[in-house]
């Protein structure tokens, strides 16, 4: 096989621009595919019983929920924005106690799913939770007539949840900024005798922007799509008010409507991401950066940059966790657990291993073509097949329902027809149909990794390579993928952890006797005995954890090269 | 990732996802939970050697069945709330269910048109207030309204189907006008903001942050039976024998239909048989607390702790009929904002 190919390698001209234009096919394909589903509902949005609808929801739903949305988006981006850089900044810039303990604990809270969190904190600040008893124990006080404490079921208590699940979004990519990029211009300012604050202001934080946008663009997404952790903390947002009115009314054109109120919100996020990062570029030097000298806070000022890593960690996950084990424990649900459950561990890690592979790859092929591509078109392509993240799972899963059984049904028939025999529903039937919405919805973050391991290359070295004669094929293999792999690999892992903890599209378009531990914890969670999930949730933490660490090491690594 | 972890994994999750060929089988649709549901179908399956393929989908089942269309698996659809197996039913993704054992045991009323859809179980949705600083046994779901309980009212989102079919059974009795004044009523006299589940607003009668509270009667009988701490929200709350002011309690249903396309039918009414006879009814009124369709089923746990419950007159089909209004007067008073 080596022999052929690189016979055929030699064969072959050198300027022909063959890869790139299968690229921008594979580019055109998933656009197509992730179009799908969106055209399929714009369709049900715009048939006639939707006009009937529209009246009231423009009259009764859309202002709250709009208004809802914002508040609940502004309250995530302040929350992620400045616990994410301040912790990024932290453990780059400073050594304090506990600072590398913590580099790789802030990422940790990544692999709750917001739902599992949300219940969680509702039993912890509970009544009868750990807190309020003992405030209870110590002050003699009886009910919440007696005082007040702060509950989580509402908008506020939603930012903070989200918020504390999201912020690591954030923190992974402004922490790879300043741990690259800033050594030269930070040490200029550092000699230059700036402080320390307006060093952060002035320096860190504008360079950060990018890095700032793109994180926070993930976790606004999140949030905006969010349902599980809305719902039962009340806050009606767009996404469950598209909920209520599909299942309450049975009104999937309403429901529609709304999904596309919310995609001008997301395409208004978009469009605020890529004029943050469209007005500035970021390119490395060519030469091999070098990471910063970390400035060592002593006494009192180290312990304090403890505590402000600490904090977020362990909120979003050392109490979450702790919870759990507890429940794990008190409820004895290890001697309990029966074979579904490590059925549905096999599905979950199977399931998600090979859509995270196929993402992947295709990711790859639409940020390469990207790069080296020079059709017109590709731009739009490529931001058409990212529209899947700021569909809601649930729209997104209807929207895909129909095509793919109307697919289905098509070969059933025919191969009745033809064989006499027919294999069922292929896609639905078979589990295809999960990958398949996997990919819709999780394409973005594929390309948007393997982008941004390509923006760290300079364009000055694949000219450089070009002009000692190497080829589209040989820059891709020979530069760019040693180059990018950290970054395809943390692609691969956020993709993995976000398929695993995928639930409404897995609810709705999983075959037959086919759970996943996302399922079954929903499961429990629906007949109000989430603590039955415990194990199943913290499975999915336990798997999401590992590649929580990896992400988290993919940075340190890099700087232990930098540092030879 | 490298490719061979991916080829390995494509390997696994073939295995996997492989469904299995069994010769006597019926496929179950259902939105009810799966831990709910196993009982049943472990006895169905030991006692007639029929295994049981079932997908546990929250919402989206009748889609999901339409969508499938000719070739759809489905044999069986289980439903909690009576208007969604009516809208199955109005969707033409049902067929009727012919079973003389059937039909002697659910009585008309709680048959959809054309035995389209049969009901399973009832549960009750009533009034529970605090042991302690409630002293009444009977309360009217109209007397919720009454300024009196200001602050001290506590529920799951109004948009919840199990709270539209109420207000939607409101709507019956009063008209829309009164159903809308009740609600915003209802609102102005929240303790919270409506949300959480129904199993909550016990804890949070328990914790004091309010009195009186909406809930289905079989999350009473599962925090009765409890060993953990809804064993206190459990002793913390009083049930209230609850009706409407000219009528009987709102009741919803845990119905099952028969697919259209279904490749098992048969089976189907054999499954759907074996939930209405004695022994599965026992476990559901036993196991789950839900009132039993099968009057031949004595005793019934749910019963003897909560009494016996007369169901409101009005027809369960204006109730479904009803679902959509009483969800858009939900959102036009603002219950959940």
């Amino acid at each position: 096989m080596s022999l052929s190919a690189s016979a055929a390698h030699q064969a072959r001209p050198p300027a022909r621009w063959r890869p790139s234009t299968r690229l921008a096919y594979l580019t055109a394909a998933a656009a197509c595919l992730v179009a799908l589903p969106v055209l399929a509902l714009a369709f049900t949005a715009l048939s006639r019983e939707a006009l009937t609808v529209w009246p009231h929801l423009a009259a009764n739903v859309l202002p709250v929920a709009l208004w809802n949305t914002a508040l609940l988006l502004a309250g995530v981006a302040l929350f992620c924005g400045a616990v994410g850089t301040g912790a990024a900044w932290l453990v780059t810039q400073y050594e304090f106690p506990g600072r590398r303990s913590l580099e790789w604990l802030l990422v940790m809270p990544l692999a709750l799913p917001t739902y599992i969190t949300a219940y969680v904190y509702v039993e912890i600040l509970g009544f009868q939770g750990p807190f309020q008893s003992a405030l209870r124990a110590l002050t003699g006080w009886r009910s919440l007539r007696d005082y007040w404490f702060p509950d989580p079921r509402n908008l506020p208590g939603a930012v903070f949840i989200l918020g504390i699940v999201l912020y690591p979004y954030v923190y992974l990519s402004v922490r790879a900024l300043f741990s690259m990029q800033s050594a030269a211009l930070i040490e200029s300012a550092r000699t230059l005798g700036t402080r320390r604050w307006p060093l952060f202001w002035r320096i860190g934080l504008p360079m950060a922007r990018p890095a700032l946008a793109a994180g926070l663009t993930l976790a606004l997404l999140e949030t905006l799509n969010d349902i599980g952790a809305s719902e039962y903390l009340g806050v009606r947002s767009l996404t469950i008010s598209v909920y209520t009115t599909w299942i309450n009314r049975g009104s999937l054109a309403g429901a529609t409507q709304i999904a596309c109120v919310m995609l001008l919100v997301v395409v208004g996020l978009m469009a605020a991401e890529a004029r943050t990062r469209g007005a500035r570029r970021f390119a490395l030097p060519v030469k091999r950066p070098r990471p910063v000298g970390r400035i060592r806070l002593s006494g009192a000022r180290g312990w304090i940059a403890s505590l402000a890593c600490f904090l977020p960690a362990l909120f979003g996950a050392v109490l979450p966790l702790y919870y759990l084990l507890g429940e794990l424990w008190r409820r004895d649900l290890v001697a309990q657990a029966d074979p579904t459950l490590w059925r549905a561990l096999a599905n979950t890690v199977a399931i998600s291993a090979l859509a995270a592979a196929l993402i992947v790859v295709i990711g790859i092929g639409i940020a390469a073509a990207l790069r080296l591509g020079r059709e017109r078109a590709l731009p739009l392509l490529a931001r058409i097949a990212s529209l899947g993240y700021a569909l809601p799972g649930t729209v997104l899963a209807l929207g895909l329902l129909v095509p793919l059984a109307a697919f289905d049904n098509v070969v059933a028939d025919a191969s009745r027809a033809l064989f006499g025999a027919s294999p069922g529903l292929l896609l639905l039937g078979s589990g295809a149909a999960l990958v398949i919405a996997y990919l819709v919805r999780f394409l973005t973050i594929a390309v948007n990794g393997v982008e941004s391991g390509y923006a760290r290359i300079s364009p000055r070295i694949d000219d450089a390579a070009r002009s000692l004669g190497a080829d589209r094929r040989e820059l891709l293999r020979r530069l760019h993928w040693p180059l990018m792999r950290p970054a395809i690999a943390a692609a691969a892992l956020l993709v993995f952890v976000d398929c695993m903890k995928e639930l409404p599209a897995t609810l709705l378009l999983r075959p037959l006797n086919f759970d996943t531990l996302a399922t079954v914890v929903y499961g429990h969670a629906a007949r109000g005995v989430f603590e039955d999930g415990a194990l199943a949730a913290l499975l999915i933490v336990a798997i999401g954890i590992y590649p929580a660490l990896r992400l988290a090491r993919a940075g340190e690594q890099t700087s232990v090269s930098r540092e030879n | 990732m490298t490719i061979r972890t991916a080829l390995a994994a494509t390997a696994l999750a073939s295995c996997l996802l492989a469904a299995p060929a069994l010769a006597q089988s019926v496929n179950l649709y259902t939105t009810r939970e799966p831990a709910l549901l196993n009982p049943v179908i472990e006895a169905f399956t030991k006692d007639t050697g029929i295994k049981v393929n079932a997908v546990f989908l929250k919402d989206g089942l009748q889609q999901r069945i339409q969508a499938e269309g000719a070739n759809s698996p489905a044999d069986v659809m289980l439903v909690v709330d009576v208007g969604e197996i009516q809208a199955a039913a109005d969707a033409g993704v049902t067929q009727p269910v012919k079973s003389a054992l059937v039909d002697k045991i659910v009585p008309a009323q709680l048959r959809g048109a054309g035995d389209n859809w049969i009901t399973l179980t009832k549960r009750a949705r009533i009034v529970i207030v605090s042991k302690d600083r409630v002293k009444q046994d009977a309360i009217t779901y109209e007397d919720l309204a009454d300024p009196k309980w200001k602050g001290k009212f506590c529920i799951r989102s109004g948009q919840h189907p199990y709270n539209t079919a109420l207000f939607s059974a409101y709507l019956g009795h009063h008209g829309a006008e009164k159903t809308e004044a009740y609600l915003k009523a209802l609102k102005a006299n929240t303790a919270r903001k409506p949300g959480g589940g129904d199993r909550d607003v016990a804890r949070d009668i328990l914790s004091g942050q309010c009195d009186i509270a909406i809930i289905n009667t079989y999350y009473i009988g599962l925090m009765s039976k409890a060993t953990n701490e809804q064993k206190g929200w459990y002793e913390a709350i009083k049930p209230l024998k609850t009706t409407f002011a000219n009528g009987g309690t709102h009741v919803n249903v845990s119905a099952a239909a028969i697919a259209k396309h279904a490749p098992n039918k048969e089976n189907a009414v054999k499954l759907i048989e074996y939930m209405l006879g004695e022994k599965a009814q026992h476990i559901y009124a036993d196991g789950n607390f839900e009132f039993p369709v099968n009057a031949d089923v004595k005793e019934a746990a749910a019963v003897k702790l909560l009494g016996a419950v007369t169901p409101d007159k009005l027809p369960l089909a204006d109730i479904a009929k009803n679902r959509k209004a009483a969800s858009e007067l939900v959102d036009k008073a603002g219950f959940d904002n």
